[in-house]
């Protein structure tokens, strides 16, 4: 027979010296310490002092018989398990079943028999033993998973302040995010670019939890990092989906809509792959719903090469609102397992009340679902148009490198076609710029012209697109279109930079001067422009330029134009 | 969710079918139909007919799969998709990677 390979403390409460005596040398031949309990009462007192691991107890004794102490003893707080077996002369079933009833886990008739003796307390031991590994495993794993809901929680707050972050808090965005564990696998941007511009990325990772969140990470990395420089829509997208697809695993990848909101020119830029269609709803109740669709793989499933940026553009008027949602809202269910689904969101989007349109949707969910678990992750994002002066979102900042900086500099910069067609110069020439000291807090401003010029040149100059067409209804989607298959098609033309900037401790300035390979134009129609400050979108581009430089000059047959920044007293000699 | 697959006679074809919803609970059964083969099909086709409903991991599936199949060279067709799952796979533009009938 196995015998039990600890020595453990055995609890021998028996009034009757003989047996007492008896059963102690058993016990104690098997290697256990024996502790002697000469009644109930002492055998209480024992149990709490000694603390055996197994107690043999008499059923009937003076002061206290068996049954108490036994159930005295399993009322003893905390969970550490002592099986008892009961010593009993009690023959009848019911006698003995009472000694488990009570707490018992054994028991043993008299006279005793050493072998089952033993062999009772080495199977007791094993039971012991199992339960002890039992405990440690609970415990450990109790403490695991604190542990874990602790880190999740550092994780959750790390990854909220990355992942639902930037200018959601400015007065034109309203977002739901409702988590369906410590983590969801939904991730909304947004922030402004030099420009005024607002990008917002709406971006849902395949799965739950940690997997689904650390793509978030650079995701949101580069999002604010090359927003804020100035990249443009494609820019940030394949920069994106570049990213992801060399980080992530095969299958996993991340379904998303990203929107430029350009203030200025009442527009609204969006690339969309994976996501339920959003919707343009107007201020007035205007029509119906648009639906804005994807278009596009995912982000991360293809390489760079195959990956497309292309965009649409919609017009928007002020009041005009965008709302994007993750297919968690779509396919939510109610108590018959049926799903939310796009029609029950159309005809809430088509009562013609763009600005309730939100909250109705919310709520309309929400009580569809009823209370039902949520399936996915309901997010929504709604971003209204409004004026620009409106806008309650912070500019980028420049933080300073350098204390000085360049003072005395020129530089000449020159894109041929190919360059025009794939490269957007704009973010590096930023940064140079960004380098003088004095441009820093001028930076918004700085970039606002720098596109201007780049645009003008580029579009009007190299391509010889008309902006009136811009004046005209969907003016700005058919002039997009054919920006696309102009810049598509060019072969030849330039576009020249060339900057010059002097600085001294009491001021300085840059010129800026963009020259382009077209045909010019009459410069005298500028001046009409400049007079009235037109409200007209094809007007602002200019005027919008004259109001922000300190001088604009066009030079030549209109293909040259120089414009100008001073600071402190140094004017250009 | 079932999954089911056949190998063509000559051993160059794999037809995975699925039944009921198609989501995470299928990624291992799903694998073992392709990964588990002695021969080498270059031709795969997954018959939806049966399919009620795919979730987003269950394009990770389909990715996975066409990763095995040779990504870019792949020949992964997706057939037989009710209204449900085509729009899935419309949303996610998949008919940009698969062909799709």
């Amino acid at each position: 027979m196995a015998l039990v390979s600890e020595p453990i403390r055995v609890l021998v409460a028996d009034d009757n010296r003989t047996d007492r005596t008896l059963l102690s040398r058993i016990v104690a031949r098997e290697g256990h310490r024996v502790i002697e309990a000469i009644d109930g009462v002492d055998a209480i007192e024992k149990f709490h002092a000694e603390r055996p691991q197994i107690v043999l107890l008499d059923a009937l004794m003076p002061r206290l018989d068996g049954f108490e102490v036994a159930r005295r003893i399993r009322e003893v707080p905390g969970d550490t398990f002592v099986p008892i077996i009961f010593l009993t002369s009690l023959t009848e079933a019911d006698e003995l079943a009472r000694c488990l009833l009570a707490g018992g886990d054994d028991f043993m008739s008299k006279p005793y028999n050493s072998v089952i003796l033993r062999a009772k307390i080495t199977a007791l031991e094993r039971m012991r033993q199992l339960h002890v590994t039992m405990q440690q495993q609970r415990d450990e794993i109790a403490r695991y998973n604190e542990r874990l809901l602790r880190e999740q929680q550092a994780a959750k707050d790390i990854f909220d302040s990355v992942a639902h972050s930037g200018c959601l808090a400015a007065r034109n965005i309203r977002h739901l995010i409702s988590p369906l564990a410590v983590f969801n696998g939904d991730v909304v941007l947004a922030a402004r670019n030099p420009a005024g511009s607002m990008y917002v990325l709406l971006g849902d990772f395949t799965g739950h939890g940690l997997t689904a969140s650390i793509g978030a990470m650079p995701l949101a990395e580069i999002f604010y990092g090359m927003t804020q420089k100035g990249f443009l829509l494609g820019d940030v997208l394949r920069e994106c989906n570049r990213k992801l697809k060399d980080i992530l695993p095969v299958g996993y990848f991340c379904c998303a809509t990203m929107v430029d909101f350009n203030f200025q020119k009442g527009t609204v830029e969006v690339w969309s792959g994976g996501l339920p269609d959003a919707y343009i709803t107007r201020r007035d109740g205007g029509g119906p719903a648009v639906p804005v669709v994807s278009r596009h793989l995912p982000l991360g499933v293809v390489s760079s090469s195959r990956f497309d940026a292309s965009t649409e553009v919609f017009e928007l008027a002020d009041g005009d609102r965008l709302l994007m949602c993750t297919d968690g809202l779509l396919e939510s269910r109610n108590d018959a397992g049926e799903m939310f689904g796009s029609d029950r969101m159309i005809a809430i989007l088509d009562r013609g009340c763009a600005a309730d349109a939100f909250e109705a949707l919310k709520e309309a969910a929400y009580a569809h679902m009823g209370e039902q678990l949520r399936e996915d992750d309901l997010t929504m994002v709604e971003v209204t148009m409004l004026d620009e002066r409106e806008i309650d979102a912070p500019m980028p900042t420049y933080v300073a490198s350098g204390q000085i900086g360049p003072r005395d500099w020129s530089l000449s910069f020159e894109l041929g076609p190919s360059s025009l067609q794939e490269f957007n110069p704009l973010p590096l020439l930023q940064h140079v710029l960004m380098e003088v000291p004095a441009l820093r807090v001028r930076g918004g401003v700085i970039f606002t012209v720098l596109s201007e010029l780049y645009t003008n040149a580029l579009d009007h100059g190299v391509m010889g697109l008309s902006s009136v067409v811009k004046s005209t209804a969907n003016g700005f989607t058919d002039y997009y279109r054919r920006r696309v298959e102009a810049l598509s098609a060019l072969v030849d033309g330039y576009v020249r930079f060339e900057f010059t900037s002097r600085a001294s401790d009491s001021g300085g300035y840059l010129k800026i001067r963009v020259r382009d390979s077209g045909p010019g134009f009459d410069v005298s129609i500028l001046q009409a422009a400049r007079a009235k400050l037109t409200g007209a979108y094809h007007g602002r581009g200019l005027s919008l330029l004259y109001q922000l430089c300190d001088s604009l000059t066009f030079h030549g047959v209109g293909n040259d134009v120089e414009a100008e920044f001073r600071w402190g007293g140094d004017g250009p000699a | 969710m079932t999954i089911r697959s056949e190998v063509s006679a000559d051993g160059r074809g794999l037809t995975i079918a699925v039944e009921g919803r198609f989501d995470f609970s299928a990624h291992r059964d799903f694998r073992e139909t392709y990964e588990s083969l002695d021969t080498e099909p270059d031709k795969f086709t997954v018959d939806m007919r049966d399919a009620t409903y795919l979730d987003s991991s269950a394009l990770g599936m389909l990715l996975l799969l066409r990763d095995h199949a040779g990504g870019d060279a792949a020949e992964v067709r997706i057939v037989n998709c009710n209204p449900d799952v085509r729009k899935i796979l419309t949303i996610s533009n998949f008919e940009q990677l698969f062909e799709i009938r």
